[in-house]
């Protein structure tokens, strides 16, 4: 037996750690790893009829991956250009909700971690309570009240900002909304946590050397809570990215996620090669943006998990 | 260098709700002096540098430096520099970026910052170690690499939270010579946080001691130690031998004390309460331990007490003798180590003589240990 494996054995007793341990490995190879691999598969494969699946049709094939780029065989186009452009716009509109819900969500954090009292704790709750509803509910309720008739429509039209409801629907703004609503916690709690543990003194020391406000969250506060903030921010990315009932619900009609293409693959076209390879090509394009991203800012990977 | 910039603090009051921290403070430190406040925890001497530094507003009073009101002006606007009990190093900026931040803030560009960075180094003996993180440092050259941080701001005054108190003792000992010297050397008023005697004698011009939100006693350390003028700034400042008793009569500056236990004893009366002790009032007579002398019964001087030899205790430089006087009466008698033993005379009455100048005679009041 591997030395860290008799440790962790010694510490825990043969009992519970095995059941631990078997938990874990049930967690990541039965419910992430062979689901995955098995999409990866599938996404390898033609689309066939049952009776026809390990015929000799079903060979490896790089049919679906070139359909997202090319479109169908024979197609107009020479680019799948709506897949695509969907795609991209998925990618850009997730980065932007991440980086508007940063903004958002970096001043809370900091507000919450330095400041005592217990006024802390009831803002605290109230950002945490609205997350026990279902996230569905939660969506509706936007769709109320961003909808024509909406509440927000009411008061804008009422206070005589517009003469005519606006669509906030069909611009997509409540469907930014939703996303960055939907995901604030997981942005706010890394960087509450590491800007909590940050020495009160850091601060009064930059600001007994004179240094604005703006500068001390440039050189000490930022620096210091990185690692919160780019875990929140892969966290939020990756779950905007990936969402679906939010662009579902609050998306306008003429906007599609790309989410929803796959969606659509699996569940009306009955084409799960098609679906996951769309799938697979999010992911790795998410993850690869995601460690670009890293290298860019130099986290490591060890930061993220703070 | 100029003659540095004094500090003021007037009728200064500084309360929590309903809590006094300090009650009125009058303070004046001379520009250019290495001043400490020196007081038990929780007696308001942080808060009274958070009120020079700018990070609190007092209640009512001022504070002066260099006789400009500080009222309404922020931390970042003063002509000071303050020096954390923790330090307060930026983690995340190599040793030379810490010690240029104040540079950094007004612009300058990073090759003058480097080149200052070099100066200060050297001037704290780091040269070369600028690129270093500070966590790869010790403890005591983070010290004074945040001593390099406040002096880079070029402050008149420089503000210390108790710098000292995470370092072991001999570093500790090497560093108040240290900061001295760099005292000296800048010639800028240095206002000191303590709650160790030893630092504040030993670096000080002036030291005030405070008790309670209330400043007992201004002076220099020699001030302080051989004529404390109350009796807590007398038992908190090094050790002391204390009788209590009323006075019996008084006699010019001396004092005869009926005390409790050990008779009548005759004292010097501190001169701050010169004319203020009269027949009859309780009173304190303070002796330390080093003051007295051992002598075999009956071979007495004109002063002493009689106790029995207890126990001793060996500190190393000094030793120590525990007696019992009359009514299990306590007292402490220190003397140099010079390989002596009283283990024999256990048991054994002996005459603890003193010099009536040495005897310090005060209104009875709250000693530091109660």
């Amino acid at each position: 037996m591997p030395r860290f494996l008799r440790e962790y054995f010694n510490r825990n007793g043969v009992g519970l750690g095995s059941v631990m341990l078997g938990l874990v490995l049930f967690w990541t190879i039965g419910l992430i790893i062979l689901p995955q691999l098995s999409m990866l598969d599938f996404s390898f494969r033609p689309n066939l009829p049952p009776p026809e699946i390990g015929g000799p049709k079903d060979v490896y094939t790089l049919e679906n991956y070139k359909y997202l780029i090319f479109g169908p065989e024979g197609g107009s186009q020479d680019y799948n250009a709506v897949d695509l452009k969907v795609f991209y716009r998925t990618l850009i509109a997730a980065i932007l909700v991440t980086l508007f819900n940063l903004m958002l969500c970096y001043p809370i954090a900091y507000y919450l971690a330095q400041t005592k009292g217990n006024h802390i704790r009831i803002l605290a709750l109230m950002l945490i309570i609205p997350y026990w509803i279902n996230e569905i509910l939660r969506a509706f309720a936007l769709r109320i009240i961003f909808g024509e008739t909406g509440v927000l429509n009411n008061l804008l039209v009422g206070a005589g900002v517009f003469d005519t409801p606006f669509d906030f629907i069909r611009n997509d703004i409540a469907l930014y909304a939703g996303l960055g609503y939907a995901y604030i916690l997981l942005m706010i709690f890394p960087i509450y946590n590491v800007i909590e543990s940050l020495d009160r003194n850091q601060i009064e020391a930059a600001r007994d050397m004179g240094a604005s406000w703006t500068r001390i969250h440039r050189r000490v506060v930022i620096p210091y809570a990185k690692p919160g903030i780019s875990s929140g921010c892969t966290m939020v990315f990756m779950l905007s990215a990936g969402a679906l009932a939010a662009p579902q619900i609050l998306g306008g009609p003429s906007s599609l996620w790309f989410t929803q293409l796959i969606y659509q693959q699996f569940n009306d076209n009955s084409d799960w090669p098609q679906g996951a390879a769309y799938a697979v090509v999010l992911l790795v394009t998410c993850i690869l943006l995601v460690l670009a991203l890293m290298r860019v800012f130099k986290v490591n990977m060890g930061d993220i998990g703070k | 260098m100029s003659a540095g910039v004094g500090v003021n603090l007037e009728n200064l009051w500084i309360r929590f709700g309903d809590f006094v921290a300090v009650r009125d403070a009058n303070v004046n430190i001379n520009g250019g002096d290495f001043f400490s406040f020196l007081g038990p925890s929780g007696c308001g001497k942080t808060t009274i540098l958070r009120a020079v530094s700018g990070f609190l507003e007092p209640s009512e009073g001022n504070v002066l430096i260099g006789g400009n009101n500080m009222k309404g002006i922020g931390p970042n606007k003063r002509p000071t520099a303050l020096i954390f009990q923790n330090l307060a190093l930026f983690p995340l900026m190599k040793v030379w970026e810490n010690i240029t931040f104040s540079m950094e803030i007004k612009g300058a560009s990073a090759k003058e910052r480097r080149k200052r960075a070099d100066e200060l180094l050297d001037m704290i003996a780091l040269t070369g170690q600028g690129d270093k993180l500070p966590a790869e440092l010790s403890g005591g050259q983070k010290q004074r690499v945040a001593i390099a941080r406040a002096l880079c701001a070029e402050p008149d005054v420089l503000l210390l939270d108790e710098p000292l108190s995470a370092l072991d003792l001999k570093l500790r000992q090497h560093m108040r010579s240290e900061l001295r010297e760099i005292q000296k050397r800048v010639g800028i008023t240095f206002i000191y946080i303590t709650h160790d005697q030893g630092e504040a004698l030993t670096m000080s011009d002036n030291v005030a001691v405070m008790r309670a939100g209330v400043i007992d006693q201004i002076g220099d350390g020699k001030t302080i130690y051989n004529d404390p003028s109350t009796a807590f700034a007398a038992s908190f400042v090094g050790e002391n031998n204390v009788f209590r008793g009323t006075v019996k009569k008084v006699i010019g500056n001396e004092v005869m004390i009926n005390t409790n236990r050990s008779g009548d004893l005759m004292a010097r009366i501190s001169s701050n309460n010169v004319g203020k002790m009269k027949e009859g009032d309780d009173a304190m007579l303070f002796i330390r331990p080093e003051a007295f002398s051992l002598a075999p019964l009956g071979t007495q001087g004109d002063h002493f007490v009689t106790a029995e030899v207890h126990k001793e205790e060996f500190e190393g430089n000094v030793f120590n003798i525990f007696m019992e006087g009359e009514g299990g009466k306590e007292m402490k008698v220190s003397l140099p180590n010079l390989g002596q033993s009283f283990e024999s005379h256990r048991g054994e009455p002996m005459t603890l003589e003193y010099d009536v100048h040495n005897a310090v005679a005060l209104p009875a009041g709250v000693l530091a240990t109660e």
